[in-house]
């Protein structure tokens, strides 16, 4: 038994409107559109079918775009098609995203059926203003109705996803949507802040530094940063990476995979591969990684999970120690107090987790 | 060649204003004498560097030979001097202007006399030229000839009753041009059997053939085989070759004797032997003097020039030394920055002879430059009674060493509208001119005479003449002498550390202002670090500005969507090459662009 672990992810780019913030590859999309692509992913799907025999598969994620938009038919072609091509572990991680008011008791009764055991559900604020401002499709009350229809068929595993630094959102009201998330008790809590992307209405609006004034101050977002980590301490939840909290036992193990580097195959549009050395995007070729690439990823990407990187971990697959390239790098930053080590592991401290761009930036040769 | 009669050549350039279109003129005139068909003419032929024909500027003196077939059935030799038509270059459009005997004066039927146009018609006729007036651009619907005749009469003072209107664009009535010239422009004179006397007007330097000279026969005759001396710089050599000038192209020819333009190459290999102005002589039988007007140039302008990447030194100094090989009035010296490592100082006629050299040694040498503020050449005298000549601020002796500080001066003339006189007269007084007076030249348009420190007009006068006159402002400047002024050094500390490329003199009623423009400038060059950096303008000791580049608070990467690495390594790389485009001074990283930021302290 020598396989080797593999992740899925499965690209649902369609939406029934686009956020004001979403740089993300998805758009709204007629029913013939919808039903063409899923065919075109299933036929995609067991294209990888005869390669992939050295592997079992860990986790499957779908995401989007509002993958909860396609019909539950629709999502059981996709997932026939995954467990003929692929060696699906038992116990795997099967994530969907999903948006409040997308679904119906039949379709997350459906999502049961085809084995998924962990939903994604969009929240972003329980502030219906603020819900407003990013051009979400739902308000508080009716993300607490899918919640409690999620609960009540039966998911054990469920990610609520927040959002920080929204244009009028005030520390109060973060913290007030912090509590109201965490009192629903879900197993897992995303909190990210919101960047600005080109290519949104959000850019062209805040994009050259106007209307600055309707977004929380520098100092105020990194207080809401802060206070995540506190108010969801109080709560039973403990931050494992940059903006994931969970509850003992139920870190995300996809999310996971991608610091680790797992190798995982991304099917359906711009969806991203890592497989055998090598990166590629659908529709362009492969990358083959050099080594130093290779080594530059193992620190950058270990570093976005609390844990860090291990020292020996690096040895391991590597076969020289992490010394050999980064001694210098790694006493600049210990000095800056960016980065802290206990043991076999380095991670980032609270003040490397504000920068981590630059923290990361430096482990590039 | 031999045998041509003087009374059938004729050597003349032309001289306008920017734009009233001299290389268009140019260039009708060499395709209707048929050296080249208008589909072998690449437009403007004179102008061979790429960077001339982009700015439409002439930078280095071209000469053409032309056969003209005139209306009375002979045939004549035009010889047609290019000269460079800007301010920095004003010993070499004078000594390109000896080498004619006569000058074509393009005026734009449209704008009419400007201030180049009085400058460089004073040049010619200091030369004893006669200067031939042509109407240009007659095409236009604004043009008014009427007007510009009377104009020329009245503020030049040259009967230009008979000028022909023309249109260079068009050709329209240029024929009537090439007539005029056979009937107004004199035929040169010398003696081909009197000993050898030429003026050197410009040199080349040609991988191939060595020093190639340009020259205007005197007195004499010279050929293959002549020993000839360059009577200032000495130097000695035999002639391989000489010839006259094609289009684009050197032919060689048999000799070339008095009265003749053409071109010479000896066994020399620095253009610093074949100063433009020089006599050449021949060394067996020399002429008894040297013609007059020659003059070592010597740099106005200063600045530090550095690579980029440090390792790039040996390149830069292999460029430079090659386009001195070409430009004698380019000057460089090794030195060193604490901030910027290791490059060059350089001297230069002038702004625009900066940016050209500058604009050369990165398109042509591929090199990725950081200059510092120039500077123009301060006199020090200390209390011991030395004078020292600085040119890198940095060299200021201490305070207490210095008696006083001298500055240069310029004399300059701004032809302007009379709307604009105000705003103009304020533009000069806040640059410490010193009026000298005003004349209408007609009813709306006035020159204006200012005296003012050059180092006022070294930065961005140019660009505020043009903004605060909308474009209508032309402005010519020479050199005036020295003068005593309150002179301070102006120093930057970054995170209090003083950086030195960027330390500059300035007179001391500017440096509180220059000293908070700079610092905000600064400010928004220099990206955020983990720490606090305070920007500071010192004179001495004293602080004078300060600005604050706030500490980085945040710079995280939120989502990495759905296990797309690459995005965040480009986003990280970039991150990462930003800093590598930066120059350390102490623990703050300063982008290069912030260096030259500075140079442009605009009021807007």
């Amino acid at each position: 038994m020598c396989m080797k672990k593999l992740e899925l992810y499965i690209h649902i780019p369609f939406c029934i409107k686009k956020c004001n913030y979403c740089d993300f590859l998805s758009a709204p999309a007629g029913e013939q559109e919808q039903t063409e692509y899923v065919k075109s992913l299933q036929k995609r799907i067991r294209s990888y079918g005869a390669l992939m025999k050295a592997y079992h598969v860990v986790s499957i994620f779908v995401g989007g775009g509002t993958p909860s938009l396609l019909k539950a038919e629709q999502t059981e072609l996709i997932f026939e098609a995954l467990y003929d091509s692929f060696q699906v572990d038992e116990d795997a991680e099967v994530t969907t995203e999903m948006n409040p008011g997308t679904v119906t008791k039949e379709k997350l009764l459906m999502y049961k059926k085809l084995g998924i055991n962990r939903l994604s559900i969009g929240l972003q604020s329980a502030n219906d203003e603020e819900l407003r401002r990013l051009g979400r499709i739902h308000t508080r009350e009716e993300f607490l109705s899918t919640y409690r229809m999620a609960r009540k068929t039966g998911f054990g595993n469920i990610n609520i996803d927040l959002m920080s630094a929204i244009p009028g959102q005030t520390l109060e009201s973060y913290e007030q949507s912090l509590s109201f998330a965490a009192e629903l008790e879900p197993e897992h809590i995303s909190a990210y802040s919101l960047i600005i992307e080109e290519g949104t209405p959000f850019y062209e609006r805040y994009g050259g530094g106007s209307h600055a004034e309707e977004l929380p101050s520098e100092d105020t977002e990194r207080k809401m940063y802060a206070r995540t980590k506190e108010i969801l301490e109080t709560y039973g939840y403990h931050r494992y990476e940059i903006s994931n909290y969970a509850k003992n036992g139920f870190e995300c193990l996809h999310n996971l995979g991608y610091w680790n580097r797992t190798e995982y195959i991304g099917i359906g549009r711009g969806a991203a591969s890592f497989v055998n050395h090598r990166r590629w995007t659908e529709g362009s070729e492969p990358v083959v990684l050099t080594r130093q690439e290779e080594i530059e990823e193992f620190m950058f990407l270990g570093l976005r999970k609390m844990e860090g990187v291990s020292r020996v971990g690096f040895c391991k697959t590597f076969s020289e120690p992490m010394e050999v390239f980064y001694r210098d790098v790694i006493a600049k930053l210990k000095m800056q107090k960016l980065l802290a080590e206990s043991e076999d592991r380095l991670y980032l401290t609270d003040r490397g987790i504000d920068v981590s761009n630059y923290v990361m930036s430096e482990f590039l040769f | 060649m031999a045998g041509t009669e003087l009374s059938r050549i004729r050597n003349f350039c032309i001289i306008a204003h920017i734009d009233h279109g001299k290389s268009t003129l140019a260039d009708r005139i060499i395709e209707m004498t048929g050296l080249l068909t208008s589909r072998e003419m690449q437009s403007q032929v004179l102008d061979n560097m790429e960077l001339e024909r982009e700015r439409g500027i002439t930078i280095k003196s071209q000469a053409v030979r032309i056969v003209y077939r005139a209306k009375n059935g002979e045939e004549y030799i035009f010889n047609l001097i290019d000269t460079p038509g800007h301010v920095d270059f004003n010993y070499e459009v004078s000594r390109s202007l000896a080498a004619c005997d006569g000058a074509i004066l393009v005026v734009d039927a449209a704008q009419g006399v400007e201030a180049q146009t009085l400058a460089n018609v004073y040049l010619a006729l200091d030369h004893d030229l006669d200067v031939m007036p042509v109407i240009n651009k007659v095409d236009l619907p604004s043009a008014d000839p009427e007007r510009v005749i009377e104009e020329i009469e009245d503020v030049i003072g040259i009967e230009a009753s008979d000028a022909p209107l023309i249109s260079a664009k068009t050709g329209q009535n240029v024929e009537e041009v090439l007539e005029q010239i056979i009937k107004k422009i004199p035929a040169p004179t010398g003696d081909a059997d009197a000993p050898l006397q030429a003026l050197i007007f410009d040199s080349v330097y040609d991988s191939y053939k060595g020093v190639i000279v340009f020259c205007r026969m005197v007195e004499g005759t010279v050929k293959k085989g002549t020993s000839i001396r360059m009577m200032a710089t000495g130097a000695t050599a035999e002639v391989v070759e000489v010839g006259y000038f094609g289009a684009g192209q050197f032919v060689a020819c048999e000799e070339l004797s008095a009265g003749m333009v053409g071109y010479l190459t000896a066994s020399l290999k620095n253009v610093k032997d074949t100063r433009v102005g020089d006599t050449i002589t021949d060394a067996v039988r020399p002429c008894k003097e040297p013609l007059p007007g020659y003059k070592k140039v010597n740099p106005m302008v200063y600045c530090g020039m550095y690579p980029a990447d440090g390792a790039k030194y040996p390149d830069l100094r292999d460029a430079l030394e090659k386009l001195q090989l070409n430009d004698a009035s380019l000057q460089f010296e090794p030195e060193t920055s604490v901030a910027l490592g290791f490059g060059f100082r350089c001297g230069f006629l002038g702004l625009l002879h900066l940016e050209i050299i500058q604009e050369r040694l990165e398109r042509e040498y591929n090199l990725d430059l950081v200059t510092t503020a120039p500077s123009v050449i301060y006199k020090i005298h200390k209390t011991n009674g030395e004078v020292i000549d600085l040119t890198n601020p940095s060299n200021l002796p201490d305070p207490s060493e210095i008696d006083y500080m001298e500055e240069p001066m310029v004399k300059a003339e701004i032809m302007v509208t009379s709307e604009f006189i105000g705003a103009i007269m304020d533009l000069c007084q806040e640059r410490r001119g010193i009026y000298q007076g005003m004349e209408y030249i007609e009813e709306t348009r006035a020159v204006l005479r200012y005296h003012l420190p050059l180092n006022e007009i070294i930065y961005d006068f140019f660009d505020a003449l043009k903004s605060r006159s909308r474009g209508y402002a032309s402005f010519d400047y020479e050199i005036l002498g020295y003068q005593q002024s309150e002179l301070v050094k102006l120093d930057i500390l970054i995170n209090k550390e003083e950086v030195d490329a960027l330390s500059f003199i300035v007179f001391a009623g500017n440096a509180y202002e220059r000293g908070r423009k700079m610092c905000e400038k600064l400010k928004d060059e220099i990206p955020r670090h983990l720490f606090e950096i305070p920007i500071q303008a010192a004179v001495g000791s004293k602080i004078i500005a300060r600005e604050t580049v706030k500490a980085m608070r945040k710079d995280v990467l939120a989502k990495c969507y759905g296990g797309d690495i690459s995005r965040k390594r480009k986003l990280l790389e970039k991150q990462k090459e930003g800093k590598k485009r930066m120059r350390q001074v102490g623990s703050v990283e300063i982008p290069q662009q912030a260096f030259m930021s500075v140079l442009k302290l605009d009021d807007k």
